[in-house]
């Protein structure tokens, strides 16, 4: 199963199908820029990255259903499996690493001070069923969170347990179905209102739990056309789910008269909170009517991403949909802390259990971390500086590059692609581009209201010079290609990454999720030499 | 603030390139009624790292760490040793500090170990495709259902009283608000011949859980070809998936969707999260699975490369077609599950999962010789049910009040069916020593 790799023969051929001429070397490697096999190439059976006691002789007792055959799991020594992770994290992007200007994912420093507290004794290790009377501590901390986030949001209630912000946008849309049951209007209010400029994932969580999703246009100034909200709202809208500051990095001007009409109509606010950071400290959403909104932790307090996770979700609600927040939520009896788990008597109708335990606490303990750290005073500068930080972008550009809308922007900068036309270069090259001059390419084609949009969010975490540094880059990358004489080289980009342009059509077209002896390497890769 | 880099200097140069003359007119579109004027009252200024530092300590403090006290909870969440390796690994920045793995050519690092985890996924659940990670057990095993209705095109769900009571509640929270029923057996040893008995043509899938919540091993080949017979999927949990390397795969048994939570490799128990769910399921219903896909391409140059693929599934391509809402997902609590079990290896693995039932086999054989407890599995892993002679909750207070943390009382997880409230669930790790055991032991033959 496990297959040997004869390092013996070599990996000739590092830049093999590439017709340049370049110098090519024995081991397929280019100095730091290692070739990685995977796992299932590298180990041999019999070796082991761990050493455990031998178990004692028992008499088992599993029923007759003990495993049978080779699982297939290749055998690694410690040392290997240090050097393919640290080889593999060497490909890979990070915000430790430079500017991550990808607008709507709010890429920020990442404080190790996080790292450690999560990991302390008696933090990081708790069970989630021990005795109540032996986590009061995690008790108290989760509520400390808790208290901050209805503090800074001005809102009454808040649901800790959903895992991520879409799960959170599922809370929050279940505590509106169930308020809608309550008053009986739930067959009757089937509609949900999304902008166009919505995340991908709020109309899929209204049509999840039944809705039928309504778009709502943008007016030209990228903000929602009143009228058109207006228009849309009658007595089979539920709820209007929207994003303030909203995906094209603007704040709804008319919010308040869109919170009332939503209202007047018998509709939810929903507030997708994923912008939350460019206005903490300035503004409550709670002020604005909303009636529920999620934070994503890791976006407005800094929990890291991961890769694409852990996240961490919780929903604030207003006092009309506090009744209906899920299972659990923690209560302080006297002076003790307690959890009203499933089936505890209450007031309210909780609308379900969302997770299994107590919601994300190694992400609440780093969020804490990061509040504590900033305080009140340090929050709104950092929403000020994120603000303040993404005007200067985009005034910096908006004589090479086209703006999408007049005006200041909130944390982020949206650029479409008309300084690209007739160019042949298009935003993805553009981007792949960027990655060449060492930078993580913006978001792109988001929102999906503006043309070859190029959606650039800096964050408060830059410096100025790194910020010039990067302005410069991205001057020359659009006088480069508004030049016309560079549209091959920016097709082509990247030409520095370790890799070049992938397949992404063939992948999908032929999928191949996992690996099986018999999938080798490709022709033209380095590491067919070496396995042949 | 030691965060913010810029100084007040640097604020003046960019408000000149603005051309703005105060930060506050680039909030000029915030209504005014909206603007907070004063700072926000009740909320303390920014401290240094010390004072964070110490403040955390002081909530440690509050808490009982199981490294301090002899333990013995599962149902769920498993008390594992995790080599430094995995640790170390998950906080290199380069992994620790990226994001989902959009632009595949500088984020490979990310790809190719997602690539891994899906292949160590399948193997492990004897499956033949897995996704890139779910939140946990509990939400992918309703992700499951989702998925069973959407194959089958019919909505009623079937669940074992086996199954985890958490796991249990959010599917049926799901089916609430997504518009399927769940049917559920009593809480207690599932009869599988009820099982096979309330499968009917409305039916898409039959949830069960091996070990089951209350430890016991079971074999489902039968109960599989009950479902297979009335075009129903057959949906495995698995909550210990280190009991995967001992007992014989759902996969083989028949299982269509295997969902596991994945916490007892790499990932500490963290007080229930963030965890890791494991998803795997056969080539043929690939499309229908939620969540991301890592898959293998080739670059300009021919060479081997991943990428997130199948992602017309996904919510931000198909809106409101998507088989999902899922965004972010567990990936950093997927390196660490890849880490753990790539040191681990095929032998390390099996001896764990030995080891693991041995320490489970000497606590069941000491804790049932304490008169007055009664052993109720004939079968089990790790975990296993003992029958005390009154209610098990005030014996686990009485228990906690002498440091040792000893089991959970299955009342906590069930509180509304008195028949099982002298039910006590313990679990024993390759972490369990002598001298926790003795402790336990000789406390419950005081307190009971």
């Amino acid at each position: 199963m496990v297959q040997s790799l004869d390092r013996s023969q070599g990996r000739a051929g590092g830049a093999a199908g590439r017709p340049t001429g370049a110098v090519t070397t024995f081991t397929g490697n280019r100095a730091l820029q290692i070739e990685e096999p995977l796992i299932f190439e590298l180990g041999q059976p019999g070796r082991c990255g761990v050493d455990l006691p031998e178990p004692a002789k028992v008499k088992d007792r599993l029923n007759g259903l003990r495993r049978t055959g080779e699982i297939g799991l290749p055998g690694l020594s410690e040392p290997q499996v240090v050097q393919h992770y640290t080889r593999l994290s060497q490909k890979n992007y990070a915000i430790d690493m430079g500017v991550y200007p990808l607008g709507s994912c709010t890429m920020k420093h990442n404080p190790r001070i996080n790292e450690k507290v999560a990991r302390l004794a008696g933090i990081g290790d708790l069970h989630p069923l021990q005795p109540l009377s032996t986590v009061q501590g995690a008790l108290e901390l989760i509520d400390s969170l808790a208290h901050w986030l209805k503090t800074l949001t001005g809102m009454p209630a808040v649901a800790m347990s959903p895992a991520a912000g879409a799960h959170g946008e599922m809370c929050g849309m279940m505590a509106i179905a169930a308020a809608l049951e309550a008053k009986g209007e739930r067959a009757r209010r089937r509609i949900v209102l999304a902008p166009e400029s919505a995340h991908g994932t709020n109309p899929a969580t209204a049509a999840a739990l039944g809705f039928t999703v309504k778009p709502i246009p943008a007016n030209e100034r990228g903000r929602v056309d009143l009228g058109a909200l207006k228009a849309a709202l009658g007595p089979e809208v539920a709820a209007i789910m929207l994003t303030n500051p909203n995906t094209c990095g603007l704040f709804e001007s008319e919010i308040v008269e869109i919170s009332e009409a939503v209202h007047e109509a018998g509709a939810y606010f929903y507030c997708d909170g994923a912008n939350f950071n460019a206005i903490v400290g300035r503004v409550r959403p709670g002020d604005l009517g909303v009636d529920c909104m999620h934070i994503n932790l890791h976006k407005t307090f800094s929990t890291p991403h991961g890769g694409g996770g852990p996240g961490a979700g919780p929903v604030v609600l207003s006092a009309a949909l506090a009744p209906y927040a899920p299972y659990p939520w923690i209560v302080k009896q006297a002076d003790r802390w307690a959890v009203a788990e499933d089936g505890a008597r209450v007031d309210g109708k909780p609308l379900g259990r969302l997770k299994a335990f107590h919601g994300q606490m190694g992400m609440f303990t780093r969020a804490l971390a990061y509040i504590m750290s900033h305080g009140a005073d340090g929050l709104k500068q950092a929403a000020e500086d994120a603000v303040l930080s993404a005007n200067y972008v985009m005034a910096s550009l908006k004589d090479v590059m086209t703006p999408a809308f007049e005006g200041p922007c909130m944390h982020e900068a949206l650029f479409d692609d008309g300084f690209l036309k007739d160019t042949g270069v298009s935003t993805l090259d553009f981007a792949k581009a960027m990655i060449d001059e060492g930078y993580h390419p913006m978001t792109m084609y988001f929102p999906l209201v503006v043309h070859g949009a190029m959606l650039i969010e800096p964050t408060e975490s830059q410096a100025k010079e790194d910020l010039d540094l990067f302005i410069a880059a991205m001057r020359s990358l659009a006088e480069r290609a508004k030049s016309g004489t560079a549209a091959q080289d920016f097709k082509a980009a990247p030409h520095f990454a370790p890799r070049r342009r992938l397949d992404e059509t063939l992948a999908a077209r032929k999928p191949i999720l996992r690996w099986r002896p018999s999938n080798n390497p490709p022709e033209g890769d380095p590491l067919r030499q070496a396995a042949e | 603030m030691r965060y913010l880099p810029l100084t007040d200097q640097d604020r003046r140069e960019m408000l000149a390139v603005i051309g703005a003359r105060s930060v506050d007119e680039l909030f000029c579109d915030v209504p005014r009624s909206a603007r907070l004027a004063a700072k926000i009252a009740d909320l303390p200024d920014h401290q240094g790292e010390l004072e964070v530092e110490r403040a955390f300590q002081a909530f440690a403090a509050k808490n009982v760490s199981p490294a301090s006290a002899p333990f013995f909870i599962g149902a769920g969440a498993y008390r594992h040793h995790v080599p430094s390796t995995v640790d170390y690994m998950i906080q290199r920045g380069e992994f620790l500090t990226s994001y989902t793995p959009y632009q595949p050519e500088i984020t490979q690092g990310t790809l190719q170990y997602l690539f891994e985890f899906q292949t160590q996924v399948t193997l492990l659940t004897g499956m033949e495709v897995a996704n890139a990670s779910m939140y946990d057990g509990s939400t992918g095993a309703a992700e499951a259902v989702l998925m069973a209705n959407r194959v089958t095109r019919r909505h009623k769900a079937l669940i074992s009283g086996g199954l985890h009571p958490q796991y249990r509640r959010v599917i049926e929270t799901t089916g609430r608000w997504e518009g399927f029923s769940a049917v559920v057996g009593k809480p207690d040893v599932e009869g599988l011949e009820d099982l096979i008995a309330g499968i009917d043509k409305e039916t898409s899938c039959v949830v069960v859980q091996n070990p089951s919540f209350f430890g016991h091993v079971r074999d489902f080949a039968e109960l599989a070809r009950a479902c297979h017979a009335a075009g129903a999927l057959l949906i495995v949990v698995v909550t210990e998936v280190v009991s995967l390397g001992l007992i014989k795969p759902p996969g083989e048994m028949g299982a269509d969707i295997v969902v596991c939570e994945g916490q007892s490799i790499g990932n500490g128990l963290g007080f229930g999260g963030p965890y890791v769910g494991l998803f795997a399921t056969r080539e043929k219903y690939m499309r229908q699975m939620p969540g991301r896909l890592v898959g293998e391409t080739v670059d300009a140059d021919g060479k081997r490369g991943f990428v997130l693929t199948l992602s017309t599934r996904e919510q931000h391509i198909r809106r409101e077609k998507a088989t999902s809402n899922i965004c972010t997902n567990a990936g950093l609590c997927a390196l660490a599950f890849t880490v753990h079990l790539t040191l681990l290896g095929e032998a390390g693995f099996r001896r764990l999962a030995e080891l693991n039932h041995a320490k489970a086999c000497e606590l069941a054989d000491r804790v049932s010789a304490v008169p007055g407890v009664q052993l109720v599995n004939e079968s089990f892993f790790n975990e296993f049910t003992v029958r005390l002679p009154g209610p098990a909750a005030p014996v686990v207070e009485a228990l906690a009040a002498k440091r040792i943390l000893g089991g959970l009382p299955v009342s906590r997880l069930v509180p509304d069916d008195p028949s099982v409230a002298n039910l006590l669930l313990l679990a024993a790790t390759e972490t369990a020593t002598e001298h926790g055991m003795a402790p336990l032991v000789t406390a419950l033959k005081e307190v009971l």
